[in-house]
């Protein structure tokens, strides 16, 4: 294969990878920037929203097969059943603790994490998921490089959902209550925003992008498990640090440049192997101690 | 007198050091005795429930003491373990020798770690020290040196003035002193200068810096002496258990230590042991819940967070 | 040489200028008050003193020392110490334990010396005792030392912020608006305190506030700024009657404070 081939194949690796981390770096930055919390439990989101497409997409495959339009309609469902779950959560189990020191929300957040993974566990016990589709395996073969239809399916579908978010939060009214919010939230609060309702709107919308990336990624690995929360919570999580967290545009461009830089990184030797891990933590670890705004964040000041 | 019961004058009782020291004393004696009517199996379940209590306030220094929330815990206990078991099977050093160089090794990790991190919001410290355990658990599972991803095996079982400690019984007693001296220290250190330093960083950073007090260091102190006591834990660990793998030192390992500490009521030397014996005795008790283990344990923590975030063990009465 | 030395002193925020080109002097032994209507950047001030924000330009020197941009704990230690607007007392803690905390960058002993509680380390806890209920009792709260700090009324908390402030022994000493929220009686009682920190204590003040009269009776030297820049100075006469100052007040609601 030729240099060039290589990098069109890594290209569209990393567009499919990166759209992945987007869509759930998204959630993770949105929540962080209306309420300044890391949602341990957002990765979870991503598995459970994987689970629950599978769930659907064989109960309706009887009547509307399982190629794209069981998978169109499962993506939906689970976008709205996990976004349901995600408020409930939020509800149950951050709102209480938004009085409480900073530690007590973010351990709260690590056992919502805990039972959502291990109550997976307990149901599936431990085992892999095969996600059975019928989408075949055609694509465009350019010599060396082929890219299937399913990859460029998947990628305009993150991208589509990319631009709805995004016209949602810039033109519509509850997307700049949510942009004020993350500014002041007394100022909106005496402004008569019904702040409450826009954080769960802001959950909700967060967590369902993360359900149709866990669908995206069931139909393109073919496989489920329960732990797959924990590692693209990570790295979601990394790529919202690269954009700037708090900043949507950031989540997006992060979550574009991890999937590129670990599609090209798997032809690097040391990179590409069970080192792989290793490095993206260590980059993490890197980006936060000298970086910690990333690319279009904005420096906080901390007004005394 | 009107509205005393039982448990008010037990509690007035237990209010003067001594007659507190009464009590531990008699726990002491009682936990010292207990080989000679328990058999094997209850004595190796005690045997781990002190190692937690070791691993439980170290951690509870770092998360209790000092505010910190680190995800990474089990990294100083892997580092603990790992250097001794290294140095004595593949070096054939004698184990006290190792202890110290054990010790060393995980203060390093955790001033290496801590050092440039410690300065992070805390929702960002949470992420960094997951981020760096789950590193020395892959380095652990990768270099031949620590045996990969099946570990080590064949390491020697200490012997002290001649004794060789093989039997369950030896290891209850060493790990029960090493919980007694993990006690001692944490409570000197708790009513000390660094102990109100932790606390006073804990509660308000910022006029902790305009009252002098240097936050990143004081958070280094707690971070370095946890990673002290968790790299002692893993040296212990690893002469009982002549052998290690790096699937000992998980992330849920790292949470599972997080658990006790939370459970008994974080920053309580009696809470945090409490929750270690939970922790250790609780599946043991419920033994057919095998898988569903870390479920429980997940529900049990949001119950906890939500309805009892001081833990079980009660708060200390302040004057109003 | 004055204690504190602040020349051409600029912070901005995004664009926005908060503090521009502030020069002024705060000789040893003296009250000195910094004054201006609401938004003219006073606490902004405070904290580039303290090490809470990081200026632009300017030096600001202490006791002979530049002492710009260096971190709030350092800064503490070399003598300035600070109360906050908005009181940051540590609230589950006691009285005393709050006071206690002044008293860590006086002394030192560390770990070592808390697990072994030696000598060195026992008599440091005595004195850290000593000069912490020293502190209570010069502003008259030594009685509720072993009281939770959030437990008492407002007035009382803001003595033990000043406690708190007295016992890292500074030589200079910030007070961010310690009127603010106190009865008549009160204030004049904190009158009395300001001029006892200076008389007996020998510590400098210097002040922000809002209560005019507090300000005109305790200082000897005031600095006006309005939009972070200075437009008056001088004893409490000139300022009063300076038709700049008056202006600067007049045009925002703190008007009816001035007069």
């Amino acid at each position: 294969m030729s240099t060039s081939d290589i990098i069109l194949q890594q290209l569209a690796n990393g567009l499919i990878l990166g759209s992945f981390y987007a869509l759930v770096a998204l959630g993770y930055t949105m929540v962080y920037g209306i309420i300044k919390l890391l949602n341990f439990a957002h990765g979870d989101l991503y598995m459970v929203g994987g689970f629950v497409g599978f769930l659907v997409l064989s109960l309706v495959s009887g009547l509307m097969g399982s190629s794209w339009a069981g998978i169109l309609c499962s993506m939906v469902f689970s976008m709205l059943a996990v976004g349901l779950l995600g408020v409930i959560i939020q509800r149950i189990a951050y709102v209480p603790m938004l009085q409480a020191p900073r530690l007590s929300i973010l351990i709260t957040a690590l056992a919502v994490s805990m039972v959502l993974s291990n109550g997976v566990m307990a149901i599936t016990d431990g085992e892999y998921l095969a996600f059975n589709t019928d989408l075949g395996y055609e694509g465009l073969d350019l010599g060396n490089v082929f890219i299937s239809y399913t990859q460029l399916v998947l990628v305009v579908s993150a991208a589509l959902l990319m631009i709805i978010l995004y016209l949602f939060v810039h033109k519509t009214l509850y997307g700049k209550a949510m942009r004020a919010i993350a500014i002041d939230q007394d100022a909106c609060r005496l402004m008569g925003i019904n702040v409450n309702r826009i954080i769960a709107l802001t959950f909700f919308i967060g967590s369902s992008l993360a359900a149709a990336a866990g669908v995206m990624a069931g139909v393109y690995y073919g496989s489920l498990h329960f732990f797959m929360g924990f590692v693209i919570g990570l790295k979601a999580f990394t790529a919202a640090v690269i954009g700037g967290i708090g900043s949507i545009p950031g989540a997006m461009l992060g979550g574009l440049v991890l999937g590129l830089l670990e599609a090209f990184g798997t032809q690097i030797p040391f990179v590409g192997s069970e080192w792989k891990d290793v490095f993206s933590f260590g980059l993490l670890i890197l980006l936060l101690i000298f970086k910690p705004t990333g690319l279009l964040g904005k420096t906080e000041i901390e007004r005394m | 007198m009107a509205g005393s019961s039982p448990l008010t004058s037990v509690s007035d009782w237990l209010r003067p050091q001594q007659n507190r020291m009464i009590v531990l004393m008699g726990l002491a004696g009682v936990a010292m005795l207990i080989p000679l009517v328990a058999n094997n199996y209850v004595l190796e379940v005690l045997t781990n429930a002190w190692f937690y209590a070791i691993l439980c306030l170290g951690l509870n220094i770092v998360v209790g003491y000092a505010g910190l929330l680190d995800l990474g815990y089990a990294a100083f206990f892997a580092v603990g373990a790992y250097t001794t078991g290294i140095l004595t099977s593949k070096f054939g050093v004698n184990f006290w020798l190792t202890i110290p160089v054990a010790v060393s090794c995980s203060m390093l990790a955790g001033l290496i770690i801590g050092g440039p991190t410690l300065r992070l919001r805390s929702d960002y410290l949470a992420i960094v020290t997951l981020g760096f355990g789950e590193i020395v658990r892959i380095i652990a599972r990768n270099l031949e040196i620590t045996g990969g991803a099946s570990g080590l095996i064949g390491i020697d079982r200490p012997s002290i003035f001649g004794l060789e400690l093989s039997r369950g019984i030896h290891f209850y007693y060493v790990f029960l002193l090493l919980a007694i001296l993990a006690c001692f220290i944490s409570y000197r250190l708790q009513n000390s200068r660094l102990g109100r330093a932790w606390q006073y960083v804990r509660e308000d950073e910022d006029a902790a810096e305009a009252m002098g007090i240097g936050r990143v260091a004081v958070k280094l102190y707690a971070y370095v002496i946890g990673a002290m006591f968790g790299g002692v834990a893993g040296c212990f660990f690893a002469a009982k258990m002549t052998a290690i793998s790096p699937e000992t030192f998980t992330f849920s390992q790292s949470v599972l230590i997080l658990l006790g500490v939370v459970l008994g009521g974080m920053g309580k030397i009696p809470g945090v042991i409490i929750g270690a014996f939970a922790l250790v005795l609780f599946p043991e008790v419920f033994r057919g819940l095998g898988s569903m283990r870390m479920l429980i344990f997940g529900i049990v923590m949001l119950v906890i967070m939500l309805y009892r975030p001081e833990g079980i063990w009660p708060q200390k009465q302040r004057e109003v | 040489m004055a204690l504190l030395e602040v020349a051409n002193l600029g912070l901005s925020f995004s664009g926005l200028q908060v503090i521009q080109k502030l020069s002024f002097e705060v000789e040893q032994g003296t009250i000195a008050s910094l004054i201006g209507p609401n938004g003219a950047g006073k606490t902004s001030v405070f904290n580039c003193l303290t090490g809470f924000y990081r200026p632009d330009s300017g030096r600001i020197d202490f006791n002979g020392h530049s002492i710009i941009r260096r971190k709030p704990h350092k800064i503490t230690r070399a003598g300035m110490a600070r109360t906050f607007q908005n009181l940051r007392l540590f609230k589950s803690m006691t009285v005393l334990e709050n006071v206690k905390s002044g008293m860590h960058c006086r002394t030192s002993t560390g770990a070592l010396g808390a697990v072994l509680q030696t000598g060195s380390q026992r008599r440091e806890e005595a004195l850290i005792t000593s000069v912490s209920e020293e502190c209570l009792a010069f502003v008259g709260l030594l009685d509720r030392k072993d009281r939770r700090a959030d437990t008492l009324p407002y007035g009382d908390q803001r003595r033990v912020e000043w406690a708190r402030a007295l016992a890292t022994k500074p030589k200079l000493l910030l007070l961010d608006e310690p009127a603010a929220g106190l009865n008549f009686d009160e204030k004049k009682e904190l009158i009395t305190l300001i001029l006892r920190i200076r008389d007996e204590l020998g510590i400098t003040i210097l002040l922000i506030e809002h209560d005019m009269g507090l300000v005109m009776k305790v200082s000897e030297m005031i600095t006006v700024i309005d939009y972070g820049a200075k437009i008056a100075e001088g004893t409490a006469e000139d300022v009063q009657n300076n038709p700049k100052v008056i202006e600067a007040y007049l045009g925002s609601d703190d008007g009816e404070e001035f007069l």
